[in-house]
């Protein structure tokens, strides 16, 4: 059943931002899998992790336990889910564009992954993941792993500025 | 490197007058144990029983087995820390290493749930928590390579690409266990050990086809590698078992995969396959028996000393 309560949960839930990336919401980021209420009226948050070790998630944890309380809904309890998996493509059309906008280049869609070992490619593949700032194609990454789990670090060749680049997983 | 901050409308402005500090001196009044910040036991997977017909038992050794392979590694490579030849190669060895303690805590709360902390249990920490902390070295269950020192850069990079090829090939197959936990595990660690065999291989290929110099210190540290590849394809009873249960990956069948990759990096980085005779094992005996090199006491005094020696601290 539908109410008011679990109404206002969701809505507060889903405004709850990501501690990392913080113009992000977590319904944003596509990590948020269900607000419910249990027959005794607390209010269940499902949550995924981004990455297995992802630092930020005790603190989401904790974010969506305050804002709930403070949003009057007493008993709340965060429980996680590792299934199905959490990938980029999970991250809404409303969050790409609120990454590019904070100048951060938003991940490419990665569609379902082809069965079978993952082949490895000696050869970086040729992605283009276009300047956040001026829009330019031509940037290179300087580094895969980046300042949080999420991110690579990329240089536009065209306006000299480094940024961030969600990366594919 | 912080991305530049965008408040942007629809955000509650007074949520950014909170901070992290704040959350933590008000998530729980009676402080945090200082070692470990707990994993929630509100996880479905890890709360769900033994799939039907399994071994609780043998299922908690197996968890502990990769989870202890992933810890160690992940110990090891925090090594590198404020100490890597490039503030970008840092940043990429502590993100590894951050990726391979997610997949050792899931793996560690899901052993403690079917029961395997209890006999290290001394305190109120958390099953991921005793399991790391208060266990001695006879009773960690990784594999040898895993706790071997990490010597150079060159060495380093051995070490993660024969690691990774053999934990995304073991992981690859994994996806389709029966247990929950080890599916979805498995499911995440596909694709972040994508990304760490990426980085070996380029840093192989790199220093590999480099300079004389890089190319021999590359070369050394494959043949120091070598040695310890050999009990990585070597099943464990307890493996067995669970194999035919449909819950575990036999080890031997990862070898022509893992054999595939390091076929198509090594000659493309000039390098010699190495033929050096296995060591590591005590009487067929290795790691999965509890039965280490030295190496893993430095491992586990560096990882477990101030825990042990303060195990009441909160902060």
């Amino acid at each position: 059943m539908v109410t008011a309560a679990i109404t206002d949960a969701r809505a507060v839930a889903e405004g709850v931002v990501d501690p990392e990336m913080p113009m992000l919401t977590l319904a944003d980021l596509g990590v948020l899998r269900g607000v419910d209420t249990a027959e005794d009226g607390t209010v269940v948050v499902t949550i995924t992790p981004t990455y297995s070790g992802c630092p930020a998630l005790d603190e989401m944890r904790a974010d969506l336990r305050r804002r709930l309380h403070a949003a009057g809904h007493e008993r709340v309890d965060v429980r996680t889910t590792f299934s199905p998996p959490w990938t980029t493509d999970f991250i809404s059309d409303g969050g790409r564009r609120k990454l590019a906008e904070a100048g951060v280049a938003p991940p490419a869609h990665l569609g379902p992954r082809a069965a079978g070992p993952v082949p490895l490619t000696l050869v970086a593949p040729s992605r283009t993941v276009a300047c956040p700032r001026c829009g330019a194609p031509d940037t290179e990454e300087t580094s895969r792993f980046g300042p949080t789990a999420c991110t690579a670090l990329r240089r536009c060749r065209s306006c000299a500025e480094p940024f961030e680049h969600v990366k594919e997983i | 490197m912080a991305p530049p901050m965008m408040h942007s409308d629809d955000t509650d402005p007074a949520h950014h007058d909170e901070n992290v500090y704040d959350a933590l001196a008000t998530a729980d009044d009676d402080g945090r144990w200082a070692f470990g910040t707990g994993f929630d036991a509100g996880t479905a997977e890890i709360d769900a029983p033994a799939p039907d017909g399994v071994d609780r038992d043998d299922l908690a050794a197996y968890c502990l087995m990769l989870a202890d392979d992933a810890l160690i590694a992940s110990q090891r490579l925090s090594g590198w820390t404020a100490k890597a030849p490039e503030l970008e190669e840092d940043v990429a060895l502590a993100n590894i290493a951050l990726d391979l303690l997610g997949q050792a805590r899931v793996l560690l709360s899901r052993a403690g749930h079917l029961g395997a902390a209890e006999p290290f249990r001394a305190g109120p920490q958390d099953d991921e928590d005793v399991l790391t902390y208060f266990r001695d070295d006879r009773a960690f269950r990784n594999v040898t390579l895993v706790e071997t020192d990490l010597g150079d850069f060159g060495r380093t990079i051995a070490w993660i690409l024969v690691l990774s090829s053999w934990r995304l090939a073991l992981m690859h197959r994994l996806t389709g266990s029966r247990d929950p936990v080890l599916a979805a595990v498995a499911a995440k660690a596909v694709k972040e050990l994508t990304y760490h065999r990426d980085y070996a291989a380029q840093w192989t290929l790199r220093l590999g086809d480099g300079t004389e110099l890089s190319h021999a210190r590359m070369q050394a540290g494959l043949d120091a590698v070598w040695p310890f590849v050999e009990e990585l394809f070597l099943p464990h009873a307890t493996e067995r078992r669970l194999v035919d249960a449909g819950v575990a990956v036999d080890p031997a069948e990862l070898r022509a995969e893992v054999d595939g990759v390091l076929d198509q990096v090594l000659p493309a980085a000039t390098l010699t396959r190495p033929e050096r005779p296995a060591v590591g094992l005590v009487g067929g005996r290795g790691g999965r028996d509890g039965v280490h090199t030295e190496s893993l006491g430095t491992v586990l005094a560096v990882m477990q000393s101030l825990a042990r020696a303060h195990p009441e601290a909160t902060w």
